[in-house]
């Protein structure tokens, strides 16, 4: 399951790596389809919103020559949110787009993740689901990509 | 005599734009061009909206592609204006493009590099041919190939060549970056705030300086060394979390342009790289981007400095075309005080020589 998370960087050393994951996850999904997905749980602890839902900017960067020094690519849209549940729980999302109800979903099941009694049953009825949405997604455009793979052929000399 | 009461054309300018919107709606009796046709099926207009808007977000460029009827600059300035009413929240890791998903991939110089040629959805080998079949919107589009997609990492061609040294190897810096939209452009520009004002510049001025160093106007002997397409995942690191997270990915095509080097005092012969990085599918951007950067590394390079291609300070102060519009069209606003002082002159000057 981890292999359906589009990882570009090393995740060694990485304090909480399974709430990258899942924020990962939550980040690449639409707000209708964790709202359908939640649906199909027990109900969810109300919550209050601590910050936003805001949109905002992020600066992309890169590397000149792909991995030399850092300069700025251009922006990027990105909404962010934090919710508090009534159980005590902070969550956090900043997600790409400008989607409020998303990035609010997003904080609101980054906190029931972090509950020990809710985490394995929203893993399975929303992150799970999620992440395989993401992955046929993935594999479809590399299916795709592969297919447009040149195969070379040998020409045989024309000389007897 | 400073001003000359310009008033009495709200109504003019009312009843204009009136006029604008209607014709931007244009027949009635056509359906109305929604937003997400725009995104879905003008792309390539999409991604170059948001590469000179230097704003990434699809949906927002298709809105300023739709509101500028198609005027791909006037769509451009509409994001940058945007822009400004949003905070920034962070700046991200750089991106990792050696992980990209590659969508295409494909390199001149090496025919079997690791990972193969990827040709992706290109224009390459189409014969340029109208397509009247495009006239039938009900046209059906036939199911594309695919085929397993093996896990072959795909080195960036630097990563292949550079272990010889005959490749000029990247230098890492931790220096902060400099940023066009914090302060302004001074000089001698850095090669971080270059490839910033490059990756936002005007494709078509890019293209055509691209284009003058290959003429021979500085020309540096390229070779398409590798381009590649695709998604890489945008990371950061959001102070009241404390670690790394994603946000999401972006779609990016990256150029390495290798370049013919004869060697310096200080350097030996090798070959030396152009790069080109930019927003969505735009690979004529990205190659002329990477021309220019390495026309502009002349200097560092020990190279003379003769071409418009390799003057920082021209190429810099001319590629943004949102400046270059502003400029540009200010001409045609109100100068009427002006034109009055120099037709004044000119009278003056005739009535002179014929005294």
């Amino acid at each position: 399951m981890n292999d359906s998370v589009p990882r570009d960087q090393p995740t060694i050393g990485h304090p909480w790596p399974a709430r990258r994951r899942w924020m990962s996850i939550l980040a690449r999904s639409t707000a209708e389809r964790i709202d359908a997905l939640l649906a199909g749980c027990r109900p969810v602890p109300a919550h209050t919103i601590l910050r936003g839902p805001e949109v905002g900017l992020v600066m992309t960067r890169g590397r000149a020559g792909g991995g030399g020094a850092a300069f700025n690519l251009g922006e990027m849209t990105v909404t962010r949110c934090t919710v508090r549940t009534e159980t005590g729980l902070a969550g956090h999302a900043y997600v790409a787009g400008r989607d409020t109800r998303r990035a609010e979903l997003a904080a609101l099941v980054d906190a029931l993740m972090q509950d020990p009694d809710r985490a394995a049953e929203i893993e399975a009825a929303v992150i799970a689901p999620l992440a395989q949405d993401q992955a046929r997604y993935t594999a479809e455009r590399a299916a795709k990509a592969a297919a447009t793979r040149v195969q070379f052929f040998a020409m045989q000399t024309m000389r007897t | 005599m400073a001003y000359v009461a310009v008033k009495g054309g709200e109504q003019a300018i009312d009843n204009a734009h009136a006029w604008l919107a209607e014709e931007r709606r244009g027949d009635i009796a056509t359906p109305a061009l929604s937003v997400r046709q725009i995104e879905e099926q003008l792309g390539r207009s999409v991604d170059r909206v948001m590469a000179e808007g230097s704003l990434y977000d699809r949906e927002l460029a298709a809105l300023a592609i739709k509101q500028a009827q198609g005027d791909l600059i006037e769509a451009a300035f509409l994001l940058r204006a945007y822009r400004t009413t949003l905070p920034r929240f962070a700046h991200s890791v750089a991106v990792e493009t050696g992980t990209m998903r590659i969508e295409r991939r494909v390199s001149a110089i090496f025919k079997d590099l690791p990972g193969g040629q990827v040709l992706g959805p290109t224009y390459d080998y189409t014969h340029r041919l109208l397509d009247f079949s495009l006239l039938d919107d009900n046209a059906a589009v036939s199911e594309c190939a695919t085929a397993v997609a093996n896990s072959d990492v795909m080195p960036r061609v630097p990563d292949i060549l550079g272990d010889e040294g005959l490749l000029e190897a990247d230098v890492v810096s931790s220096r902060e970056p400099g940023d066009l939209t914090r302060e302004p452009l001074t000089f001698p520009a850095a090669r971080d705030v270059r490839l910033q004002a490059l990756a936002r510049g005007d494709e078509g001025f890019l293209l055509g300086l691209g284009y003058s160093t290959q003429r021979g106007y500085g020309g540096s002997h390229p070779f398409a060394g590798e381009i590649r397409m695709g998604e890489v995942s945008v990371e950061i690191e959001p102070a009241e979390l404390g670690f790394s997270i994603d946000i999401g990915d972006l779609i990016l095509t990256e150029c390495q342009m290798v370049n013919q080097f004869t060697g310096s005092k200080t350097v030996p012969p090798q070959f030396t790289r152009g790069y080109g990085l930019v927003f969505g599918f735009g690979e004529r951007k990205a190659m002329a981007m990477a021309l220019v950067d390495r026309a502009m590394r002349a200097s560092e390079l020990g190279e003379d400095v003769t071409a418009p291609a390799q003057n920082v300070e021209f190429v810099l102060y001319h590629s943004d075309n949102i400046e270059a519009t502003g400029f540009v069209e200010h001409l045609k606003l109100p100068h009427y005080v002006d034109f009055q002082s120099e037709l004044q002159n000119v009278r003056r000057m005739r009535q002179e020589a014929a005294e």
